[in-house]
């Protein structure tokens, strides 16, 4: 495990028994857990266990129906998307739109232009196109080389991830979600994105990573969240859970 | 007095969902909001005036003919217009828009704008119920009106066509994986809701004149009520009928006829400060914030 | 087998212009420069030359051209707005009632009413801003024919007969260049602002606005100041249009002011401002040409929207500016 000094055991996100239902359908049952700094949470479940609307209830896109979120001892419930970008908490999406018709670079400026960044540089944007390349060099974008520059349109998928995570990054995130990152990667573009999420977790950062791959993610995670129909069936360390017959259940679906 | 409110405020929200309905049954199945819809209504009416009074029709197979015609023309209006820029909202809205002012402002243009134009209605007479008498077409509408509801329901919840309006209407793509087609479905929805729109014109618009400025009051009433009655929603179009049905009569009673149009206006305003997608809006939440 | 596809190179000197800029001959910087520089001065001379009748026509026409280039603007940012008379009758009542009630010097009416109009159609759709799609094209469909008539019913402001008696310009000259200028910096000010990074977020709203509002910007906010910035322009031509026909009344709100910027940017082509120029320049005076048909411009209009959208939704402009800056040919490639 880490070092455990008090920085790193410190709560950034307490979730409480929060539900959400959609018409009949109960996406998300009294889901509870706590996440402490510099940790790599994975949440896994079978398609439909609601995890996407577990971090959509978490990062504000989703309206709880009851119980709470907490961002470093602030209750973030029900605060608008932007609100909670701006505390620090970044997102990806599972469906990757990036700006299309924008080169590479320029993907950035949006996450470059929130309030948090300028505030945090200080109160003055500077020249963000340079900025936007820095920390496309970060995610492994060959320094002056013609893919920063391209239409994001045309980018290979692995560079469209990198891409994704490059605007957490922008947003000079504490905690980063990354909704199903791993998924349609090639063996070698996953070999070129882990070192970078390695280099997140060195630099302080928390992360939460919703994974169907769980060989790649069992590799970094240091806890996982199993989901179910909504409910949190387990919570542990990821040797330890998989060991549980329930959650072998929910993932083979024998009765 | 108020037994006259309350009367003409029923037969004033039939009326409203009478205009409303084709319009929120084409957007609830396909998505696709029709700005054409008020023209279709108008052209309904001077298609049965046309047919009745050049062509020496008969009244019912004018009628019969009339809503048949519209119903082709939303077809069409689908499958050379809409079918080309299907998915881009922006083009949807002007494409539609613009078909709809030409066909009303053509009839402005020809002239049908005099008071020649009226159509018969149905039956003559009148009923007295208490002490107010009211005529046996706003018995018709009153009838045909709460029958249309009830047969959508039924419909499109019993029969195979109307189970696979629903099925586009919920998740297209798994419609599609299922055999449904898609594009041929969201073609007759458009049909089906221009049919209604010439169904209400029928019934509607022997209460006056024909004339193309209502084509753009029935577009905006359409709207009113599906906004706050929430897109696509049926009951929701029931519902925001009577409401503004009885808050214009109320207001029609209380501070004269002027004021009625701004109970609409407020009406909207407020819904969506106060909830946005309507009152039995389906938007899943996650759209709604967005 | 083999398959024949159109490939577009872009020419030259078009490729020399773009980012190295590096250009060899008069004949390569007159390819360069003719495109923007020709019509501005077009624009600049055309009342010296024109007769009387068509400075008229000139006038409408760039007033045209203004709410065509506000309503260009509000599509980059998502929001198709079809009812930009709801703008156009707001800055002219504003204008009107600050003459008629207030007796402001035209000076002050005409800014004023841009600020404050474009304010009041901002707070009025405020409550839209949260929606997306087609609820913000309905309001705005449905408000101006509303306010049209609750002017009607009500009697206010003029109600039916409207505000006569508003001052006019003065000086036809300044009347004719006040608009064209404000139409020359409207047009390089809004072409020059999508590129800023401030553009470069209004216009990413529209692709993806979960991604804009993920990065932590309140993406309400920016559409109420998109809003505004498009409303004040619709303001400065209602406001404008008011003291050259010294006249406001319900016609402020007519369809006309809704539906002819729309067709010229489609026609022009959407996203470059010039290209709503340009419609707005091919459509008005056509329709003065035409005018002995009357009631069928609306028509015409309507029918030129619908066949551009459909058929060339890229509009003249992108079509005339790939053919100046691309080549093309045909060439194999393996299917």
């Amino acid at each position: 495990m880490n070092e455990a000094t008090n920085k790193t055991n410190e709560v950034i996100l307490s979730v409480q028994e929060v539900s959400k239902s959609f018409g009949g359908v109960r996406a998300v049952v009294g889901v509870s857990f706590d996440l402490r700094r510099g940790e790599l949470l994975g949440i896994i479940g079978p398609n439909g266990s609601g995890k996407t609307t577990l971090v959509n209830l978490i990062t504000g896109f989703v309206k709880p129906d009851s119980g709470s979120v907490k961002y470093e001892g602030q209750d973030i419930t029900g605060w608008m998307p932007y609100r909670i970008a701006r505390l620090g908490i970044a997102r990806t999406f599972q469906m990757i739109r990036p700006f299309a018709e924008l080169p590479a670079f320029k993907n950035l400026i949006i996450p470059l232009f929130s309030p948090r960044v300028k505030t945090l540089s200080g109160g003055k944007y500077g020249d963000l196109d340079s900025v936007a390349k820095d920390l496309l060099e970060e995610v492994g974008f060959e320094r002056e080389s013609s893919v920063t520059y391209k239409a994001a349109g045309s980018l290979p998928h692995g560079y469209l991830k990198r891409l994704e995570l490059a605007k957490c990054l922008a947003l000079r995130a504490d905690l980063i979600i990354l909704d199903e990152l791993f998924s349609g990667l090639s063996i070698a573009e996953l070999a070129s994105i882990v070192p970078i999420i390695e280099k997140l977790m060195v630099e302080g950062k928390t992360v939460i990573m919703i994974e169907h791959r769980l060989r790649e993610l069992f590799r970094i995670a240091n806890r996982v969240v199993v989901l179910n129909y909504g409910h949190a069936i387990a919570d542990g360390k990821p040797s330890e859970v998989m060991e549980r017959d329930d959650v072998k259940q929910a993932y083979l679906g024998t009765e | 007095m108020l037994e006259v409110t309350l009367i003409y405020g029923f037969i004033n929200s039939i009326i409203l969902s009478l205009v409303a309905l084709g319009f929120s049954l084409t957007f609830g199945i396909s998505g696709v909001s029709n700005f054409a819809y008020g023209a279709m209504y108008i052209l309904a009416g001077y298609a049965v005036w046309i047919f009745i009074n050049k062509l020496s029709m008969p009244f019912f197979l004018a009628v019969i003919l009339a809503v048949v015609l519209t119903a082709g023309l939303g077809l069409a209006l689908y499958r050379f217009v809409l079918l080309r820029v299907r998915g881009l909202v922006i083009s949807e809205v002007i494409a539609t828009f613009g078909v709809g002012l030409a066909i009303l402002e053509l009839f402005r243009y020809l002239g049908f704008t005099t008071f020649e134009y009226t159509l018969p209605v149905f039956t003559d007479g009148s009923i007295e119920i208490g002490n107010t008498y009211i005529d046996h077409q706003r018995l018709w509408i009153v009838g045909v009106g709460i029958a249309l509801a009830v047969g959508l329901y039924l419909f499109t919840h019993h029969t195979k066509l109307g189970l696979a309006f629903r099925a586009i209407a919920q998740d297209e793509k798994t419609a599609l994986s299922l055999g449904i087609n898609s594009d041929r479905i969201a073609g007759i929805s458009v049909a089906f809701g221009s049919g209604l729109a010439a169904v209400a014109a029928v019934l509607i618009l022997p209460r006056g004149t024909i004339s193309v400025n209502e084509g753009y009051d029935v577009l905006i009433n359409a709207m009113a009520v599906c906004i706050i009655g929430g897109l696509g929603s049926t009951v929701g179009v029931v519902v925001a009928s009577f409401l503004i049905g009885y808050a214009q009569m109320l207001t029609d009673a209380f501070s004269g006829p002027h004021w009625k149009m701004i109970v609409s206006l407020v009406a909207i305003l407020i819904i969506l400060v106060v909830k946005p997608s309507g009152l039995f809006g389906k938007q899943k939440e996650l759209e709604e914030r967005i | 087998m083999k398959q024949r596809r159109k490939e577009r190179i872009d020419r030259g000197t078009k490729a020399r212009s773009d980012d190295i800029f590096a250009l060899t001959s008069y004949r390569e910087m007159l390819y360069v420069a003719v495109p923007p520089v020709l019509p501005v001065i077009a624009l600049l001379v055309m009342p010296l030359i024109l007769p009387p009748y068509w400075q008229k026509v000139l006038l409408q026409t760039t007033i045209f051209a203004l709410l065509a280039i506000s309503w260009d603007f509000l599509v980059s940012v998502g929001m198709v707005s079809l009812g930009q008379a709801l703008f156009f009758g707001m800055g002219a009542y504003v204008a009107g009632c600050l003459d008629h009630y207030a007796g402001l010097p035209i000076w002050l009416t005409i800014p004023l009413a841009t600020v404050f109009g474009g304010a009041l159609c901002t707070v009025l759709l405020l409550p839209v801003l949260r929606l997306r799609g087609v609820y913000f094209s309905m309001v705005t469909l449905v408000l101006p024919l509303m306010l049209e008539r609750i002017i009607e019913a009500t009697g206010m402001l003029g109600g039916t007969e409207g505000l006569t008696g508003i001052k006019p310009f003065g000086n036809s000259w300044v009347e004719m260049y006040v608009v064209i200028i404000v139409l020359l910096i409207a047009l390089f000010g809004f072409r020059r602002l999508v590129t800023t990074d401030y553009g470069l977020v209004l216009k990413a709203i529209k692709d993806n606005d979960r991604s804009v509002m993920s990065a932590g910007i309140n993406i309400y906010w920016m559409k109420a100041q998109a809003l505004f910035i498009s409303g004040s322009v619709g303001s400065f031509c209602g406001a404008y249009i008011t003291h050259v026909y010294m006249f406001v009344g319900m016609p402020d709100f007519a369809l006309d002011y809704s539906i002819l910027p729309l067709a010229s940017a489609v026609v022009g082509g959407m996203g470059t401002f010039a290209g709503s120029v340009m419609g707005a320049f091919i459509l008005v005076p056509l329709s003065e040409a035409l005018r002995n048909v009357g009631g069928l411009r609306i028509v015409l209009y309507a029918m030129s929207l619908v066949v551009f959208i459909v058929l060339l939704p890229e509009g003249i402009f992108h079509y005339i500016q790939r053919k100046y800056q691309q080549f093309e040919r045909w060439v194999e490639v393996e299917g």
